[in-house]
């Protein structure tokens, strides 16, 4: 079958790639873009490991249709620090030892940033809510959460 | 380094430690926090193809034939391996240890020959040169089964008529051994003292049933390989595990190769908590790729984790203490069913050695049963059959310390074992932490508050080995003297911070200045896998050692330099110096690594050990827990683990460590069970229905680290990452007993199960 050429803007760059119809957009990302920040945990939209911004909004890249993306811009991982520049996010994470094996990471750290960016003064319960789609095996969530306070502070010109 | 008085004395001086104890931002985090690190699906080939396995559905069947055929003739496949396609493996070709690791199964498991044993046993496998097209041609391939009887539950697996799984199956274990083929694969006892004698001298007993569901390891990342064999059948695996050195081991002998041939690139690993200690796909993958001629990569769905990888033993337990009415234990009786799986191999015998473990006990009775049922063959799960037993003593425990009116954590002070106590396992323990963990338990904040109505507070204690193994490091001093510790131990948590936390505090040099790495089967000697906890203490020690080699050629190249006896040279910060005399300039590593061309050649040092000494872990966390009435749901309101850890060479990592295995404890306590269908097909297979803990449902969790060294680590290193789920079941359960005034002696405490709990009892 045929398959469909989409264009995007992808991290700010335009970009373009051919898709299948069946093709997820974390498929797209994955196989077709190399970028392979986003992960798959799940692709049923249970895990959040896939978590990508699609025109402003967190959506997992799992339960959305490459073919869904033309025209739009797409945010994910790989575009979250500026170069060399980490985000204050994956500073904290890293400082905070919020990862531990890391898979889950890029997926909290996306999902963290769309917090942020509606509610830069969440409360601990709201982040604790807002990240309830984004499993962590490994952490028991305690050191994530506070990564997150940390960088919001620090967004907030607190620190 | 030298003995454990040595080692104590280093220890002791822990003040004087530069690096360790320090929580430094890891080495590999900036790929990791920006998507740069590669885990297992993120490799790919040039010419790669992709395969996909076909699995049963039925839970117990015979297979009577398979035809490929119409599959093969599809436009895009390129090769289809069924179980007739491997090596056949003798029945007795086994490694006996704690647990036995059968051959004969293995290959069996990896894709099944004659009979299918669960839902989701691999049958076939086919590559095609899209995903598509692989899922399509699996589905023409035409499998028929004569299905058989499942049995789903060791209670139904043991009854006199059950369906047995594996004919000529005789309990081992048993004198004499049975004549009758059965599913209890064996009989595990453990002995001390005698304890049916001495219950009779016990003023209070209690004894009572305990059942704890099948769950999963959980890790967010499905299995995943690339294999590729070369015209030459010269093979390249790349795969996430938790051993490459494992996976080559097995793959040789499943695929009937030479390890020579094979060489294993290991992945970032997205999580294994015991449960990428086996192969699945990588035998597969080799096979298709050696028939196709193409690099073949095989990614799970999570569906097929759930359903054929993993999962850890549900089981039963009774469990019965006695005790004198101020509280001194008098003797003590486990008897255990674990699930096995498909095949024999539950950890029941560890659950028989660890259960008791913290107590002084003169008299224990143990007996575990090894029972196989037509569920995935069981997986190590953090501390594999520990948390079970604890599950059963530790709510025995508590009811004792109700019976009795005494503090529960008074009742394991007054009984906790200590230096010098006969563990029922055989070992006498040497230093241990036991009752430091409970005396600082009792003296949290938490553990002294006040709690508010249908709330309740639950203890419980745990106990793990901790292993050591063989372990290999290489310190490679670069010419601008910044060094490179390599070592073959996958680096599941952070241990590559460890390493060079410890490298930097032998050599003296910036933490920054050393690149830990994990290196693959070629360029490494062989190492064990990662699992026992064992990685920070054994490789640790591994290299420490080789670091410590690479010293002493520093040392020796200065000597030379200055022309004097090696012993003149003294080694502090990263600087050789002469103490002899003053009249030659002190070297720099840097300096002295500038001048190895002209020293004798490269600097480095080199250590392969079988570690021995590993240091007995033990923990008491706390649990306080909100119990809704209406609902029967659970809010975990707060948390607080203590531990013995030897010494924390990274602390923040051993607290994530603690923290983690806690909260996956909390989760096998209240959420998480296999549920299957009542012919055999699992029915949860996705991460909404098999619910792990989410953000929201848990609080913070406090953590506590006691740090007694054991003596069998130059830096006083004992292991975290296992014993923190052993104690939550219980301490959950303990906290939801007391908030309803039941006890609960049934996991999962889902809304369900402890409504019904309620109204039972209204
Ligand atoms: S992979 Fe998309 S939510 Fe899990
Ligand atoms: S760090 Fe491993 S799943 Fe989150």
């Amino acid at each position: 079958m045929a398959k469909h050429h989409v264009e995007a803007i992808i991290n700010g760059d335009p970009a373009e790639f051919l898709c299948g119809t069946e093709q997820t957009l974390l498929d797209c990302l994955r196989d077709e873009l190399s970028l392979t920040g986003s992960k798959e945990g799940c692709s049923s939209g249970d895990c959040g490991a896939c978590s990508v911004i699609l025109d402003g909004r967190l959506v997992c890249a799992c339960l959305v249709l490459g073919v869904e993306v033309n025209g739009k811009k797409v945010e994910t991982i790989e575009g979250v620090a500026k170069g060399d520049d980490l985000h204050p996010l994956q500073k904290h994470f890293l400082q905070e030892a919020a990862l531990q094996c890391g898979i889950c990471t890029p997926g909290f750290i996306v999902a963290a940033k769309a917090l942020l960016k509606e509610n830069p003064h969440p409360t601990e319960t709201e982040i604790r809510y807002w990240l309830a789609g984004n499993l962590c095996r490994c952490t028991g969530y305690d050191k994530i959460i506070t990564a997150v306070q940390k960088a919001a502070a620090e967004m907030r010109g607190e620190s | 380094m030298g003995n454990e008085k040595d080692h104590l004395e280093a220890i002791e001086g822990k003040e004087k430690f530069r690096y360790i104890g320090t929580s430094p931002i890891r080495p590999d985090g900036v790929d990791k926090v920006t998507g740069r690190a590669n885990f297992g699906a993120d490799f790919t080939a040039n010419g790669m193809i992709h395969g996909r396995v076909v699995r049963s559905s039925h839970a117990h069947a015979k297979i009577k034939s398979i035809n490929i055929e119409k599959a093969l003739k599809m436009k895009g496949v390129k090769a289809i391996v069924t179980g007739q396609d491997f090596p056949k493996i003798d029945p007795s070709d086994k490694v006996v240890g704690e647990v036995v690791v059968s051959f004969y199964d293995m290959s069996q498991n990896v894709i099944a020959r004659d009979k299918v044993f669960y839902d989701g046993h691999a049958v076939a496998a086919v590559a095609a040169t899209s995903i598509k097209i692989a899922e399509e041609a699996a589905a023409l391939i035409e499998i028929e089964y004569e299905v058989l009887p499942a049995v789903m539950t060791v209670i139904d697996a043991m009854k006199k008529n059950a369906p047995v799984l594996h004919k000529g199956m005789k309990t081992e274990g048993m004198d004499p051994v049975p004549k009758r083929s059965s599913n209890v694969a064996s009989r595990a006892e453990l002995k001390l003292g005698n304890a049916a004698e001495a219950f009779k001298d016990a003023d209070v007993i209690v004894e009572r049933d305990y059942t704890a569901q099948t769950v999963h390891q959980g890790y967010i990342e499905p299995h995943a390989c690339v294999a590729e064999v070369s015209a030459d059948g010269m093979a390249t695996i790349w795969s996430s595990s938790q051993g490459q050195f494992m996976v080559r081991a097995f793959v040789a002998k499943l695929c009937a190769m030479n390890a020579s041939k094979i060489k294993v690139i290991p992945s970032e690993i997205g999580g294994g908590f015991g449960g990428k200690t086996k192969v699945y796909l990588e035998p597969l993958a080799l096979l298709l790729s050696r028939q196709s001629g193409r690099p073949v990569k095989m990614v799970m769905t999570r569906e097929e984790v759930l359903r054929a990888t993993g999962p850890t033993s549900g089981g039963h337990a009774r469990a019965k203490i006695g005790a004198k009415k101020d509280g001194t234990l008098v003797a003590a009786e486990l008897e255990m069913e674990y699930e096995a799986g498909a095949f024999a191999g539950s950890p029941v015998k560890l659950g028989c050695m660890t259960g008791f473990a913290p107590y002084n006990l003169k008299h224990v009775s143990c007996i575990g049963w090894d029972v196989v049922v037509n569920r995935p063959q069981a997986a190590a799960y953090r501390a594999p059959g520990a948390p079970v037993a604890a599950f059963a003593v530790e709510s025995a425990m508590d009811e004792l310390a109700d019976t009795l009116g005494i503090d529960p954590l008074e009742l394991r002070i007054k009984n906790a074992a200590v230096e010098g106590t006969q563990a029922p396992y055989g070992v006498k323990f040497p230093k241990i932490g036991c009752l430091e963990t409970l005396r600082q338990a009792k003296a949290t904040e938490h553990y002294n508050m006040p709690l508010g109505p249908n709330q309740g507070r639950g203890v419980a204690s745990g106990f793990w080995f901790n292993i050591g193994g063989q372990s290999s490091a290489s310190v490679m001093v670069n010419p601008d003297g910044t060094v490179i510790v390599a070592t073959g131990s996958p680096d599941i948590g952070g241990s590559r911070a460890s390493m060079a936390l410890m490298a930097a505090e032998v050599l003296g040099i910036d933490y920054d200045n050393i690149k830990p790495l994990v290196a693959d089967t070629e360029s490494v000697p062989f190492s064990d896998l990662t699992g026992g906890s064992r990685v920070t203490f054994a490789t640790g020690k591994a290299v420490v050692e080789a670091a410590e080699d690479a010293v002493n050629d520093m040392k020796r190249r200065a000597a030379k330099v200055w022309d004097v006896d090696i012993d003149q040279v003294e080694w502090k910060d990263g600087i050789a110096t002469c103490i002899e005399t003053d009249i030659h300039k002190p070297m720099t590593i840097a300096e002295i690594a500038a001048m190895a061309g002209k020293t004798g050649g490269a600097i480095s040092g080199k250590a392969n050990i079988n570690a021995k000494g590993a240091g007995a872990a033990f923990a008491t966390h706390i649990c306080d827990v909100e119990v809704d009435p209406e609902t029967g749901y659970v809010q975990v309101l707060r948390y607080t683990a203590v531990q013995d850890v030897g010494t924390a060479i990274h602390p923040a990592y051993v607290e994530g460590q603690m923290q983690g295995g806690a909260v996956q404890g909390i989760g096998w306590a209240l959420n998480e069970e296999y549920v299957y269908s009542k012919d055999g097909q699992l029915q949860n297979t996705g991460f909404l229905d098999y619910r792990v803990p989410v953000a929201s449902d848990m609080p913070m969790i406090d953590t506590v680290i006691v740090e007694v060294p054991n003596p069998g680590h130059p830096y006083g290193v004992r292991g975290v990452g296992e014993v923190p789920i052993v104690p939550p079941l219980g301490a959950v359960a303990n906290a939801v007993s007391h908030a309803i005034g039941i006890r609960m002696a049934d996991l999962p405490m889902s809304p369900p199960k402890i409504l019904a709990t309620i109204d039972a009892a209204d």
